[in-house]
Formats: structure tokens, sequence, C-alpha cells
């Protein structure tokens, strides 16, 4: 890909015409973040430029002495002679697709990114544009979220019936975005919520940027010989089978992830009960999202790579598949499908 | 449809045997006999025939996703489970077309249906249907139900249904509901039977006379002995037998008729005529326990050689001639018309002995033409009559043996009802000591029965112990990897294993047991980053992983690679420490070949 705005190089996605970087899985000079989770914040850059709304998660990630720079969601920013601005992706807080217009050519990276709304953080945006660069993590007709208000109220239903079985009710979650999204969706009316250790700071950190989030408590300060029966406690898949568990007695357990959708994954987890809700786009929602941006070149990245972009073909697209840091083959699943990622 | 369904999805929702128990209550305390009978029946693992071919389901789920082939096929190897893919890949009901609800008519009713309409009214006579009929059939089922409905519906078509639950389990929550027996509604259970509200009423009735002459009785199963033997107290209180490796069966003979059932619960009467002949000797109400093994020249055959006559649909003269079986009786469970099985080991193992022999007695009778083995059999029958402690005769003694098609005992010299031989041995020491040459006999290794011991329902834990002697073990080097199934079906678990020949790998086992879930992760991520080919869902991969494999048996196998078949591979434990370079050769493996 010799001339185009954007190249492929050891970094990752590079602007050679603006010397920057988009989420470069090596440190850059110049860094532009489409959100913070760590598959796309990566340490050591020597400047950072990134949303406004995601300033705050992406400090707590990146850490206090990392160089960010910000700004507003349309807001363009002007990089030697290339035009930069961020656009909601609607992924988490602060996530967003760059779009980058140089002498006439425009692309848009989308970073992360569904189109389903959530009520903390702001909505997709479609962008038109020449190329598009769509990440693809569900990128199989299998993947196809049911609508969020049913997911949310089963999990709510899912703690009541916990409550009448005697049990506390841990649902696992990613750190950043998907437990503050499940925050923002239980029914404070039913019991207590609790969060893991790690959840804290993160929760904090979208309070303090101004997401409205129901009251919860630290499961370190409970007192002793608290009765944990009607608590929901909130912790980051990691937490599962480890003695923190113990505390709290019989529990019932739960995951929260785009994953959940496919049998053989939630049961492979062991756990009570699986439900399925993304921050990414599913299948339906990744076409529409191409669609909408009118381009006429997509590269696919992230996921199921390959088979987007050959379905893309096949409709008529230009389309190729742009490899990832993951290794293996292109277009392969594999550190994505075993769940294991943050992002999903 | 929905109650099952939610049964379903309950019973796979948890690990909790409690909770899958609750589950079952709940749903049979409900249910509808007609459904219940079905429910019941698909829960045990009993299947009606595939409906519909898988290319046809396949083709019939990419039109109605809309997508190309190519895709469906892709979302399979990402699901791993035919029936899951097709569900999460058709539209719900609420998607489809007006145009194509409108075919819902082709359904024999409207609304939502019970379970047993489901199956008796659109799944089983789905395999008379034309394709045409069966397109719009199953287009039409897929419009009506969603979500779970339609993954258990897919399921059943696919004839694949299976969820986490036991018989003994189904059968713990039966008993609850109905107050029945457990060990009656487990008999009632076994052989043949066509679920409907009537056999549902029956299986849960507390009078447990039952007629069904074909019906065998649960199998007896054994607990691995993990500990020394000498644990087990006096060696003057057990029954020690070889361990057998062949066909568990019962050889039943009730009015007039001869059945052979497997452990599996198939009716395996047609596949051994030569048992069913001699089970014609028997007098009537008769049932015994035993094991069907390959047998030539007086000595066992390797397990391979019966499989020639089990995967065979027509037995052919030349197999009958080169894999002779035999039966070779375990127990005795039934004499008379009475269930012995509560009577002591040491009572029904003589009872045995006496049938048995009386058996050889017909066998030369029969097969030399004479008429003689009346004479014999009474003879017999008095002297046993008199030591086993006086058996009820039940006027046996004067019936002439049935009428028989004996042409398949006439290429035996001696009669195929074998006795299971006493292990005898003066103390422990001496017992392990033949234990320890369980191969050369080409045996597992030995059964130890209390003698005091009833014949008891499943696997309990105390009277009846398997001494395994240890299994054979190879290094072994990973080269194909495939997708498992079921709650393994998107991780890589199922491996192909070889060893070298020359400065060649050839694949030796396939194993997908043996290793933890933590490992199986290792494993998988490996397979993904180190693939070198692929070939539809096998990948080729990098040969760098070194295992131990463990297996119970070996011969010479023309149809495998390395010319040797192993029986009961499994993986024993992951070797970090070994390289490829340090995996066995074949020559090593052809050593282990018996009669090398």
């Amino acid at each position: 890909m010799p001339d185009t705005l954007l190249q492929l190089t050891e970094s990752g996605l590079y602007c050679p015409a603006g010397d920057f970087a988009i989420d470069p899985w090596r440190p850059v000079a110049r860094a532009i973040v489409t959100h913070a989770h760590s598959d796309h914040a990566r340490p050591g850059s020597r400047a950072y430029l990134a949303t406004r709304d995601s300033e705050r998660v992406l400090r707590t990630r990146l850490g206090p002495d990392a160089r960010i720079e910000t700004a507003a969601y349309g807001e363009v920013v002007s990089i030697n002679g290339v035009d930069v601005s961020f656009h909601p992706a609607g992924h988490i807080l602060g996530s967003a697709q760059v779009r980058i217009a140089y002498r006439g050519e425009v692309w848009v990276v989308s970073g992360d990114y569904k189109t389903e709304p959530d009520v903390t953080c702001a909505p997709f945006e479609a962008v038109r544009c020449h190329t598009f660069v769509t990440e693809s993590t569900f990128g199989l007709p299998v993947y196809r979220w049911p609508a969020q208000e049913r997911v949310l109220a089963q999990i709510n239903d899912w703690w009541r019936g916990n409550q009448e079985a005697g049990r506390a009710s841990i649902l696992y979650a990613y750190a950043l975005g998907k437990a503050q999204r499940l925050l923002a969706g239980l029914d404070p009316a039913i019991g207590p919520i609790f969060i893991h250790g790690a959840l804290i700071r993160l929760t904090e950190d979208y309070r303090a940027s101004g997401v409205s989030l129901p009251p919860t408590r630290y499961t370190g300060e409970a007192p002793r010989g608290f009765d944990w029966l009607h608590a929901m406690i909130l912790a980051p898949p990691s937490a599962h089978g480890t003695p923190w568990m113990r505390k709290f007695g019989p529990v019932a357990t739960g995951f929260a992830s785009g994953w959940m959708r496919i049998r053989g994954t939630r049961r492979r987890r062991a756990l009570d009960r699986g439900f399925v809700l993304s921050d990414h786009a599913d299948w339906p929602g990744l076409l529409a999202a191409i669609d909408a941006t009118g381009a006429e070149r997509v590269w696919v990245t992230h996921g199921y790579a390959a088979v987007l972009a050959r379905w893309l073909q096949e409709q008529g697209r230009d389309a190729a598949v742009v490899p990832t840091r993951f290794e293996g083959e292109m277009g392969d699943d594999g550190a994505a499908e075993t769940g294991e990622g943050e992002e999903a | 449809m929905n109650l099952f369904a939610e049964l379903y999805t309950a019973l796979d929702e948890t690990n909790r045997t409690s909770a899958k128990v609750d589950a079952l209550v709940r749903y049979f305390e409900c249910a509808d006999p007609a459904d219940a009978a079905w429910a019941l029946y698909f829960l045990i693992g009993r299947r009606p025939r595939q409906a519909v071919s898988m290319p046809r389901l396949r083709a019939w789920a990419v039109e109605a996703a809309a997508i190309p082939d190519w895709l469906f096929g892709e979302s399979y190897d990402a699901v791993g489970d035919f029936a899951e893919t097709v569900t999460l890949l058709v539209p719900e009901p609420g998607e489809w077309h007006p145009a194509d609800v409108a075919s819902a008519s082709v359904l024999p009713f409207d609304g939502p249906q019970p379970l047993h309409r489901w199956v008796e009214a659109v799944l089983l006579p789905l395999r008379e249907r034309d394709e045409a009929e069966q397109r719009a059939i199953i287009l039409a089922a897929w419009a009506t139900l969603g979500g779970a409905e339609r993954f258990v519906w897919n399921k059943l078509i696919t004839g694949a249904f299976r969820v986490g639950v036991s018989q003994q389990l189904v059968v713990r929550a039966l008993a609850r509901v109905s107050g029945a027996d457990s060990a009656a509604i487990t008999h009632r259970l076994m052989g043949e039977w066509q679920p409907s509200a009537a056999f549902y009423q029956a299986l849960l009735a507390h009078d447990s006379a039952d007629t069904d002459v074909s019906r065998p009785y649960p199998f007896c199963l054994a607990y691995p002995l993990d500990d020394a033997p000498e644990t087990l107290g006096p060696l003057a209180e057990w029954q020690a037998e070889w361990k057998w490796d062949g066909i568990r069966a019962q050889l039943i003979r009730r009015a007039g008729q001869v059945f052979l059932w497997s452990r599996g619960e198939d009716l395996i009467s047609d596949r051994f005529p030569e048992i069913t002949a001699i089970g014609a000797l028997l007098p009537d109400g008769v049932v015994i326990d035993g094991e069907v093994l390959p047998w030539k020249d007086g000595t066992v055959l390797p397990f391979a050689q019966l499989q020639r006559r089990i995967g065979r649909r027509d037995l052919t003269r030349n197999v009958l001639d080169e894999v002779p079986v035999v039966l070779l009786a375990y127990d005795l469970l039934e004499l008379d018309g009475v269930d012995v099985r509560d009577r002591p080991l040491t009572w029904r193992r003589a009872q045995l002995e006496w049938l048995v022999a009386l058996v050889a007695g017909r066998f030369e009778g029969e097969t030399r033409g004479h008429g003689e083995q009346e004479t014999r059999g009474h003879g017999e029958q008095g002297t046993w009559r008199q030591e086993g402690g006086g058996v009820s005769s039940a006027g046996f003694v004067s019936e002439k043996p049935s009428s028989l098609d004996n042409a398949p005992l006439l290429r035996y010299s001696a009669t195929p009802l074998l006795l299971s031989p006493i292990v005898t041995a003066t103390d422990w020491n001496d017992l392990a000591a033949q234990w320890a040459m369980s191969r050369e006999r080409n045996v597992e290794g030995m059964m130890l029965k209390r003698r005091e011991s009833a014949y008891r329902v499943g696997r309990v834990r105390g009277d009846w112990w398997k001494w395994k002697v240890a299994p054979y073990t190879v290094d072994a080097v990973l080269i194909y990897a495939q997708r498992g199934s079921g709650k393994r079906a998107s991780l890589y678990t199922d491996y192909t294993f070889a060893v070298w020949d020359g400065d060649r790998l050839v694949p030796f086992a396939k194993a997908y047991s043996g290793l933890t879930d933590e490992e199986i992760r290792q494993v998988d991520a490996f397979v993904r980053r180190n693939t070198l080919e692929k070939f539809g869902p096998v990948r080729t991969v990098t040969p760098e992983l070194v295992f131990e494999l463990a297996f119970e048996g070996i011969q010479r196998s023309a149809r495998h690679k390395s010319g040797i078949a192993v029986r009961f591979p499994r993986i024993l434990r992951w070797r970090h420490d070994k390289r490829p370079a340090d995996a066995d050769t074949i020559e090593t493996v052809r050593t282990m070949l018996p009669g090398d």
C-alpha cells in the first residue's frame, strides 16, 4: 500500500503525511488513540491525542507521566497539514472514530464501535469517507445481539431469583466500559451493589466525567460477617475461581459479553449464566455502519477480518484485510475468540 | 415445546447436580404425561432416526439466512455445533417476511404446541416426506420457533440432542415426583418402549410386577480400585475374576424367546446368532449377565476382531468363521422367572454353573442330533439342586428345548456359553502376582466381587471393584488438532499424535481427554499460533508439543498409517520436559504388540 494516506507499518496504522500513528502497538512519537482499552492505548509513546471524554480513563491506564492532549468530538486538529477529528464510536466512554482529511481525501478509522445506544457514552455517529477502516470482532452472521433492554431485564431478574434461592450474585464484566454500562442498567432497588477493587478507579473516572451511575460499594469495605445474600457484585472475569470469591458464601455467577452468544463459550467458563451484551457492533451493525459511511474502500481489522472482507468483496466492494498485532494468520479468531481480550 | 426448552436451558445453565434435579422435578411436576414421556426419552439419550440430512438442513439454513454457503462454514467453524449454528443464523420468528410466514400453514397446527405434538405430528412423519415438503416444513418450523425452542428443535431433528444429565439423575427426579421406586423406574426404562402418556403413567406405577419379556435388568457396574486390594479385607470374602474386554451383555430367555442386550441398551441378538441359538437351550425364565468375546481355540481374540462383527451390516459366513464369539457368563439375574438379584453372589454363581453345564449338555445333544440330552439334563439338575440348596424345579426339567435354528452352532465344537473362570489364590500377594500377568492373558485386570453381594443397580461403591493393570504409555508429538464439540466446541481439543518412524512422524493415536481446562486453553493457543495447514476442520501444527499417552490395548492394523491400532488412548500428561526428538519411535511401540 505505497501511496495511501494511512499505511500499515510495524507499529500499526501510520499516516506519513501527518507523521502520526493511530492506536500504535509500539511506542511512537505521536499516537492518536481511539479509546482507552489496553489493546488500543499502549503505553510508551511520546505524545497522545485523544477525546476529551476519554481523558480520565486514559490517564488511569497510561499513568500520570503520559503526555495526553485532548480534543472535543468534531473539533478539527491540524497535524502537519492533515486535518484530524474525533467522532463518537459508541464503544465506551470517550471512544472515537478518527477522521483524517488530506488534500480532499477522507479516511475514517473506526477503532472499536457499536451502533446500539449506551447511556454511558456518546452514540455512534456515521461519518462519510472514502476509506473506512473497520473493526470486525464479531464479524460473523451468528453474532446478532438481542435488545439490550431485554438483556438488562434478564440480569435484574436473575439477581432477584438468586436472592430467592439464597445466593449472592457475582456478575463478571470487563472492567472498563462494560462494567459501568451494566451498573447503569442495574436496578438499585433490588439490593446493594458492590464492585471488585479493580473496578473502583475506573468507575470513579466515569462518575467524574459526568456519567450517572447508581451508588456502589467496594467489596473490601463490607464488615466481617456481612450478609451477601442480596448483593450484586461486579468483578472482572479474572476474579472467577479465585479465593476472593469465597467470602460471599453461596453465589451464582454470570458473565456479560458478546461471546456469550455461543453456547460453547458460555459452558466452558463453568458459569451459571451468560448474558449477551457487547460493546461491539454485531453483524448487522457492522454492515449498517459500513454502508452509512458511503466508503469506496473498506479495510477490515481486529477480529473476523477475512470473513467480513470476503463478504464485502462479494457485495461488490473494494475490501481488504489489515492485519492486527494478533499473531497467527490474518483474520483468525484466536485471541478474541477465547474471550480473554478486554474488548468484548 | 416451550416448557421443554426451558427445562433444557435450566439444565444447560447449571453445573450443580442438585439444581439439575430440581429443574427436572419442576418440569415433571407440571408436564403433560405425553410430553413427559418424550422429554424423558430424549433426556436419557434416546433418539428417533435422523429425520433430515445435514446437507439439506444446511442448504435451507443458508437460504433462510440469505448468506453464501462458505459463510455458513465459517460460522460453523466458530460455533462448533451444527444445530446451534443453524439456530443462530436463521432469522428469529419476528424477522421473517410475511410471505415466508404464510408457508407456516404446512404445519399441522397453529400457535404454541407442546413437545409431543411437535415430535409426533411434525418430527416423526418428516422422514417420509419428499424433499420439497421437508423444506417447507423445516422453514415453517424455524419461522415459528425462536431462541431456545428452535435450538432444541434443531437438536431433535439432527438427532443430536444431548444435555448434561445422566439417566440416573432423571430417574432420581422421577422417583421424587412420583414416589415410585427408582430401581423399578430404571428397569422399566430399559428395553424397547414407545414414548406415550400411557407408558409414562406405567413407568411411575408403584406396582413393579412388569411383564415385558424382552426387558433386561440394569447392569451392576464396578468402581475402579484405587487403593491396594488388601484394604478390602480378608481375601476369603472376595471372588476374583478376570476383567474381559468385550461387549457386556445380558442374555434373556423368557416366554420361549431369546434376547441379547448390550450395556448400551441395544438389542444385539442379530449380531450374534450363535449366542441367540445357545440362549434357546436355556430353560425359560433365565437372565444371564456376561461378556460377548471373540474366542478361538480356547482363548480370547483382540477386541478389534469383535469390531469386525459389530461394524458389519451383513454377517458373512467368512466373518462368522473367522471371528467366532462366546458369551462368558458372569452372573445370574433371573431364574425360573424370578428376580434373584438380591440373593448372595455365591448362590447366584452356583446356579449359574449349573445352568452353563446344563446348556453344555443340551448343546452336545443338539449338535450331534441325539435325544440324550434330556436324560443327561435330569441327572445334572438333580445333583445341582441338592448342592444349590433347593431351588424350585418349576417344571423346566421336562421342558424340551425349543426347536431352533442351530446352524450357527454347528461350527462350534464346544458350547459358546462359558463360565467366567474364578481366579483362585492363597492370599492377596498370590492374587496380585496373577493380576500382574493380565496382559499376557489379553485381559485388562481383575474384577473383585464381594461373595455376599447382591446384584445391584448401576455403579455402587463397595461390593464390586475393577482392578485394572496399568496402561501402556508412549510419548508422542502433537501433529493435528481439531475443534471439539459441545462444551469444547470453539476450542481445539481433539488431537492426533505421532511417533517417529525414522525421521518421519507417523500419526499413531487420536486422543482428546486427559488435559485440564487450563492446559486445553494453552494447547488451543498453541494450535492457533502454529498452524501449518488447514484441511476443513483439521489443522496441521508445528510438531513441538510432547504428551504422554496411555492406552489399554494394542494390535496390528492395516487401516492405520502406523500399522498399529490402540484401544482407549488418552492423554496422561503434557511432557513439558520433553522435546519432539525425545518422543518414542514406532519400533518401541511395536515391541508392545502381543506376540512380538
